[in-house]
């Protein structure tokens, strides 16, 4: 059995949006789940969160970071994909809040939609500080706009929105307005970074991880985090915890640990490493 | 007496840069003269003291008739794996550990004749064709390693339409991301397990109970009747000491299925990349720690060491094993126990370890190792936790009713579990055992299974 592709959306030059026909993985899709995809016969198994869902299909946003991103975004409607399994992880559990202030970054929107999707139609308002590289760059506007209060646009460039990062707009709404949650999921180095302006502010902080996965069900340990100096599995626990405690360093030490062997794979799709 | 027959292995020299199979498996003539070894008992122990009660004094009698096809189907109608078995069953401790011939001498070599058999069946396409009369009645089973396919097939010979469910992307469990090539190849599993689909069982790979599709979905929605749950032990034990999440630090199941299930010892061709430095310490010294240790020296390692706890002799690995480890240059660091992993930048640069001295039997019979205040720390490259797995929880999770014990073992009473009609059996009852034992209870179970729904 392949799953083949329904859709791809060319979001911008480094993003694409798939959807795919795995009714059985939308089965028992929940916001907050996600898939492992395995390209073709001989690819790696990837992690990538699922977006949105019908009965049919499932829809995931893929940033061309790796050798295995790269060769999904070679796949086109009506191509199939060797393997999609899941809906994988933990569900989030919406909380009880009344103002929640969200931060995404660059690709980071992607998991982030869903979890906001799931607190407003729950009755909670939501402001949203989303930063990317420039204005191509920005993902799922239209979609947040349906269920956030008020969006901030950061753009390293300064092409649309504010230039400079998420987390200067971030002191400032503090400073102006008093939230009760934080959710945050981009880069590893920017959610750090939030935690330590929320901390100030005692402003309980959710993220979401992407560690390096294989089977996702628990069974190799590749992608453990260290929380408060305790070992979690992301696959099975996560992929979302309370950003206290989490050691981040760590974290993105380990997503670097194959960087090199990126440069070799690269050369099979006949491309030099970027 | 003739000596028993020793089997033919691929020179160390060469293994140490291939995947290839290190036991090459008798020839002909070694078949025959081995066979001949058989004393034919009149109460053969070697049977009792196989987990699926294999006629094994028959087979053997088949071979020195050269009725090979009949010895094999022997074989088969007890144990539907027989080209997996000969080659990673413990025999030292079932079969071959209750043959007369070893009190005196050395016992019969009943693994390699299996094996032989075994082969023989795939090479030739030789089996008994089956028939199957369909009671129109389902069975659903989780996990498609070796209690899985044992009671698939058991359950689809009585008729059971049988659809086995794998969370990976390919079929087999352990026996595709625990055992490595050199010691089981893959195509051997393929083909025994397409074997099984000839049966008329169905299998269905990306599905994970628990997750993709319930317990509670399966009988509801899909309309099993009864359920099987052999999902084994897929839970890395953990070290639980400083350093072991530096990069460098695999846990075994980790290390072997990037290889084993991955390819990664073919990277870039296959996208999975993996990391071996220059000198690898392994933790453990069953046979997965024996496995990740002849693993990391065929991917280049140019110093491989095992450090255990205990002395050689207490080593829980297969003694062919060990043996084939330490021809292929591994080392054996005894009696020492890990107590830090050493770290620069986030990468491992050596381990710690306490030194042990063995003092009184324990539960397990073996002395017991007593830390002492001496140390030593060993530079490395990376470290592979193999100190054991425990049964998987995602099952568990998503099935409250379903009763473990403290060790997350799925509690059973005749392989029936706190649910009426879902049954286990395998690693997710034991924890970690052995492929044989495995296979035992997924057989046994099939039994009990069409009990039950008989009483429907």
């Amino acid at each position: 059995m392949m799953y083949e592709i329904l859709e791809k959306l060319e979001l911008n030059k480094d993003v694409d949006l798939f959807k795919i026909k795995a009714p059985l993985v939308a089965k028992n899709t929940k916001p907050g789940n996600f898939v492992i995809v395995r390209v073709d016969k001989l690819g790696e198994r990837i992690p990538l969160t699922i977006v949105e869902s019908d009965s049919e299909s499932i829809t995931i946003i893929s940033q061309k970071v790796g050798f295995s991103t790269k060769l999904l975004s070679k796949k086109e409607k009506g191509d199939f994909i060797e393997d999609v399994v899941g809906p994988l992880g933990e569900a989030i559990k919406i909380k009880n809040i009344k103002n929640l202030i969200a931060i995404a970054g660059g690709v980071g929107a992607a998991p982030l939609y869903p979890q906001l999707k799931s607190y407003h139609s729950s009755g909670t308002k939501i402001d949203l500080i989303i930063g990317a590289k420039d204005k191509e760059h920005l993902l799922l506007m239209d979609k947040f706009a349906e269920v956030c209060e008020n969006i901030f646009v950061t753009t390293d460039d300064g092409s649309v929105g504010r230039k400079g990062f998420v987390t200067e707009v971030l002191k400032e709404r503090l400073k102006d307005k008093s939230y009760d949650f934080s959710i945050t999921i981009g880069p590893l180095i920017m959610m750090k970074n939030v935690l330590l302006i929320n901390k100030d502010y005692n402003l309980p902080t959710d993220v979401s991880l992407n560690p390096i996965m294989i089977d996702g069900t628990g069974m190799c340990g590749n992608c453990r985090v260290s929380i408060n100096g305790k070992n979690h599995f992301a696959c099975v626990e996560g992929p979302d915890f309370s950003a206290e405690g989490i050691d981040f360093d760590e974290l993105i030490s380990r997503q670097r640990y194959y960087k090199d062997k990126e440069h070799v794979c690269n050369l099979r799709l006949g491309e030099s490493d970027d | 007496m003739i000596k028993r027959t020793i089997m033919p292995v691929l020179d160390p020299s060469i293994r140490n840069t291939s995947f290839s199979e290190v036991a090459q498996g008798y020839s002909l003539n070694q078949v025959k003269i081995e066979a001949s070894r058989c004393l034919d008992c009149k109460n053969p122990r070697c049977v009792t003291a196989c987990p699926v009660n294999i006629d094994i004094p028959r087979f053997i009698k088949l071979i020195l008739e050269d009725r090979f096809r009949d010895a094999y189907c022997t074989i088969y109608s007890d144990n539907i794996l027989p080209a997996v078995c000969g080659r990673v069953c413990p025999q030292e401790k079932q079969c071959e550990g209750a043959c007369v011939l070893g009190v005196k001498f050395e016992p019969v070599a009943i693994g390699a004749l299996e094996r032989y058999l075994g082969d023989y069946s795939l090479e030739h396409n030789v089996f008994r064709q089956e028939i199957i009369i369909d009671n129109g009645k389902k069975v659903a089973i989780i996990g498609s390693g070796p209690a899985g396919l044992a009671c698939a097939a058991q359950i689809r010979r009585m008729g059971y339409s049988t659809d086995v469910y794998e969370a990976l992307h390919e079929f087999g469990g352990v026996l595709k991301y625990g055992i490595p090539e050199f010691r089981l190849p893959k195509s051997i599993v393929d083909t025994e397990i397409d074997r099984l689909k000839s049966l008329g069982i169905n299998f269905y790979k990306n599905v994970i109970i628990g997750k993709t599709l319930t317990i509670e979905q399966l009988f509801n929605e899909l309309n099993y009747q009864a359920i099987f749950i052999g999902s084994g032990a897929g839970l890395p034990s953990s070290l639980g000491i400083k350093g072991e999440n530096l990069n460098g630090v695999y846990y075994a199941n980790e290390f072997l299925t990037r290889v084993n299930l991955m390819k990664a010892n073919n990277f870039p061709f296959s996208a999975t990349p993996i990391k071996v430095g220059e000198t690898v310490a392994v933790v453990g010294g069953g046979n997965v720690a024996m496995d990740a240790a002849r693993t990391a020296k065929r991917l280049g390692a140019k110093k491989v060491i095992i450090i255990y706890r205990r002395d050689m002799e207490s080593l829980p690995a297969r003694l062919e094993e060990i043996h084939h480890a330490d021809e292929e240059g591994i080392d054996f660091m005894l009696l020492l126990n890990p107590v830090e992993i050493i770290g620069e930048n986030y990468e491992v640069k050596s381990v710690k370890c306490q030194r042990m001295v063995l003092g009184e039997p324990d539960e397990s019979g073996r002395r017991k190792p007593i830390p002492i205040e001496e140390y030593e720390t060993i530079d490395i490259n990376n470290l592979i936790v193999a100190i054991g797995q425990s049964p998987n929880p995602i099952i568990k999770k998503s099935t409250p009713n379903l009763e473990v014990d403290k060790w997350g073992c799925i509690k059973v009473n005749d392989y029936q579990t706190s649910i009426p009609g879902v049954f286990a059996g395998g690693d997710i009852v034991t924890g970690a055992a052995t492929v044989i034992l495995a296979m035992g209870a997924g057989k046994t179970a099939a039994f009990n299974i069409d009990k039950y729904i008989k009483t429907l």
